[in-house]
């Protein structure tokens, strides 16, 4: 069975259709590219997948302990407690707050105490907060962020933020994560170093990822299988080479070079 | 951090406070602080609480509330009513929480359909129901329509003040503190991104306001007591807006800000008590120039710490800063920058 499964996903937006009749399917552990010309829906169906927007038409299944859970219905909180976490195209972190504080509310739901507990500061309101903080911290160390630990997000070089917003979305516990295009203003350096990093967390900690990329260098470098969106459309899928040397992906590619 | 109440920090606050109380009680029982420097700190005590729970909605949640003086009547009115029948303690700390479950309820009910949306709906939705309560107060029988209440049993003392000052600053603070409070904080910094992170930001919005508008009709009922005579229209926008400016005046998002800044505010309203119709004038020229120079407020977003306080380079810091508005350093350094720019 497939971990996730969309099928004839559509989002309209008024006349466009920024997503049409797209079927995917998403094996557990893989990590699969999702490339396409500027304005090809890409983010629009990552926006569907976890509850941004809901969609026009089709179903989006995933499976979750042997059963499968229909997200397409369900808000973004609550996709993100299915175990499915994003990072958006536009850093979106919370900039004023440390890098311990970001990943402590992507662990928010370890909080075992209640608006009493919170005010009135229970003995569980601190063995809770020291276990996060505990949690947190080991969590940071795992992703080579922990010297950051007390810096103010936007107090992050360029490259960190991106590797923080990506580390946020792992901390909520998810095993399925979307990142949009996280290489985006990077310089090669930058970029060879969160290739790496996406590599090795997705081993160390048994990830499945779908990343839209237009670092045609990233994807074909770690991405075992990339889908192609044009207009809203899928028109291909496959290895990197079979989709580099797709006529319709050239003609989407080229058609957008004129 | 310790996993008990009874950490150093904790216990630092609490004898900060209890020593606070004892030098007040003493300065009043000496005399210093006479009955006419009284009013005025009764004043800072309730504008502090109103600034500080406030604070929760805007400042640390991001959620735009102009309904806070509604809130405060709620109590303000409650408490009246039952000290007619019961002009004692007993009869305010009923009243009290007959208006707190009062406000809890009417805070819910505007809450829920108005914070799923996001923007800033809450402002308009606030703004009329404060006016929907004062017109429902206007109108009723046991509220005693526009003339109000009067001859309110006069039982606020300072302990008790003190009492519900520290009560009301330490839950905010508590609230703050904890995965409630950095669920609301990144509901302020990226409702989006929040959301995204599994935060159900509709739950947590909501438990602000709730709990804004709680500590907003206690404050309402020390009010009732304190000045024996309360009409519909002291619960007006204007109130409301007083309590914004506290607010905004002290830092978005800085609790011991808004406790700051009832404290300034309330001074520079006694100081110019004598000048009557400029006092005003003078008021909102002092809240123009210092959002000049301090547009993120007097503490900005960091609130005061143990260790601020214990420190001298705070208040060298708060000195400079002072000179710095007095001599208007802003303006000179402005007009030596423009000047040289001519030159080239
Ligand atoms: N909220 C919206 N309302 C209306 N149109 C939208 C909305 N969001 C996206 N679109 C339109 O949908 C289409 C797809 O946009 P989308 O952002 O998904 O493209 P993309 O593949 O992510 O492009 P890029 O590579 O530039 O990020 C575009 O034409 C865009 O203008
Ligand atoms: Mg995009």
């Amino acid at each position: 069975m497939s971990l996730l499964k969309v099928e004839h996903l559509t989002k309209n937006f008024g006349g466009l259709s920024a997503v049409s009749n797209v079927s995917i399917s998403v094996e557990e552990g893989e990590l699969v590219g999702l490339i396409g010309p500027n304005g090809a829906g890409k983010t629009t169906l990552f926006n569907v997948l976890t509850g941004v927007y809901t969609p026009t038409e089709g179903k989006v299944l995933l499976t979750k302990d042997g059963k499968t859970v229909e997200l397409n219905k369900m808000p973004p909180y609550k996709i993100t407690h299915q175990g499915v976490a994003r990072t958006f195209q536009n850093i979106r972190l919370f900039k004023e707050l440390s890098v311990l504080d970001n990943v402590k509310i992507a662990m928010n739901n370890e909080a075992r105490y209640g608006i009493l507990g919170a005010l009135f500061r229970s003995v569980n309101f601190y063995k809770s907060e020291a276990a996060i903080d505990v949690k947190a911290r080991q969590f940071l160390a795992k992703v080579h962020l922990d010297e950051l630990a007390d810096v103010k997000a936007k107090n992050l070089p360029y490259g960190k933020q991106r590797q923080l917003e990506i580390a946020r979305a792992m901390a909520t516990g998810a095993k399925l994560l979307f990142l949009d295009e996280p290489a985006a203003g990077m310089n090669p350096q930058e970029t060879h170093a969160l290739t790496d990093f996406i590599a090795k967390i997705r081993n160390e900690m048994n990830l499945t990822i779908v990343l839209i990329e237009h670092d045609m260098s990233l994807v074909m470098s770690i991405c075992e299988r990339i889908f192609v969106l044009d207009y809203g459309k899928l028109i291909a899928q496959g290895s990197a080479q079979e989709v580099k040397n797709n006529p319709r992906v050239i003609e989407a590619y080229l058609g957008e070079e004129e | 951090m310790k996993n008990t109440f009874l950490n150093k920090k904790n216990l630092t606050w609490l004898i900060l406070g209890v020593a606070f109380f004892f030098l007040i009680q003493l300065l009043i029982q000496v005399g210093v602080i006479t009955p006419y420097y009284r009013v005025t700190m009764y004043w800072i005590c309730l504008f502090a609480i109103l600034g500080v729970s406030l604070n929760v909605i805007i400042g640390v949640t991001g959620q735009f509330s102009l309904g806070h003086a509604g809130f405060m009547s709620i109590g303000a009115y409650s408490a009246a009513v039952v000290l007619r029948s019961m002009p004692n303690l007993t009869g305010l700390f009923i009243g009290m929480a007959i208006g707190a479950l009062i406000s809890l309820f009417v805070s819910m009910v505007v809450a829920i359909p108005t914070l799923r949306l996001k923007g800033d709906y809450l402002a308009i939705a606030t703004l009329g129901v404060g006016e929907i309560i004062r017109i429902v107060i206007l109108n009723m029988k046991i509220t005693n329509g526009a003339s109000g209440i009067s001859n309110i049993p006069y039982l606020i003392s300072w302990p008790l003040m003190f009492f519900f000052v520290f009560v009301s600053i330490m839950f905010s603070a508590n609230f703050k503190n904890s995965a409630i409070g950095r669920a609301c904080i990144s509901i302020k910094e990226d409702e989006i991104a929040s959301e995204a992170m599994g935060i159900n930001t509709t739950k947590y919005k909501v438990m602000a306001f709730m709990f804004g508008a709680l500590i907003a009709s206690l404050a309402g009922a020390l009010y009732a007591t304190t000045y024996y005579v309360i009409k519909p229209e002291t619960f007006g926008i204007n109130n409301s807006i007083n309590i914004l400016v506290i607010v905004v005046f002290g830092g978005m998002g800085s609790l011991t800000g808004s406790a700051v800044a009832a404290i300034v505010l309330g001074i520079i309203n006694n100081v110019f008590q004598p000048l009557a119709e400029w006092r005003m004038i003078i008021y909102a020229l002092a809240l123009i120039v210092i959002m000049i120079f301090r547009p993120q407020g007097l503490l900005g977003t960091s609130e005061a710490s143990l260790k601020t306080i214990f420190s001298l380079d705070t208040y060298k810091n708060a000195l400079k800063g002072l000179i710095d508005l007095v001599t208007l350093k802003k303006f000179r350094v402005a007009a030596a920058s423009t000047g040289k720019g001519k030159q080239r």
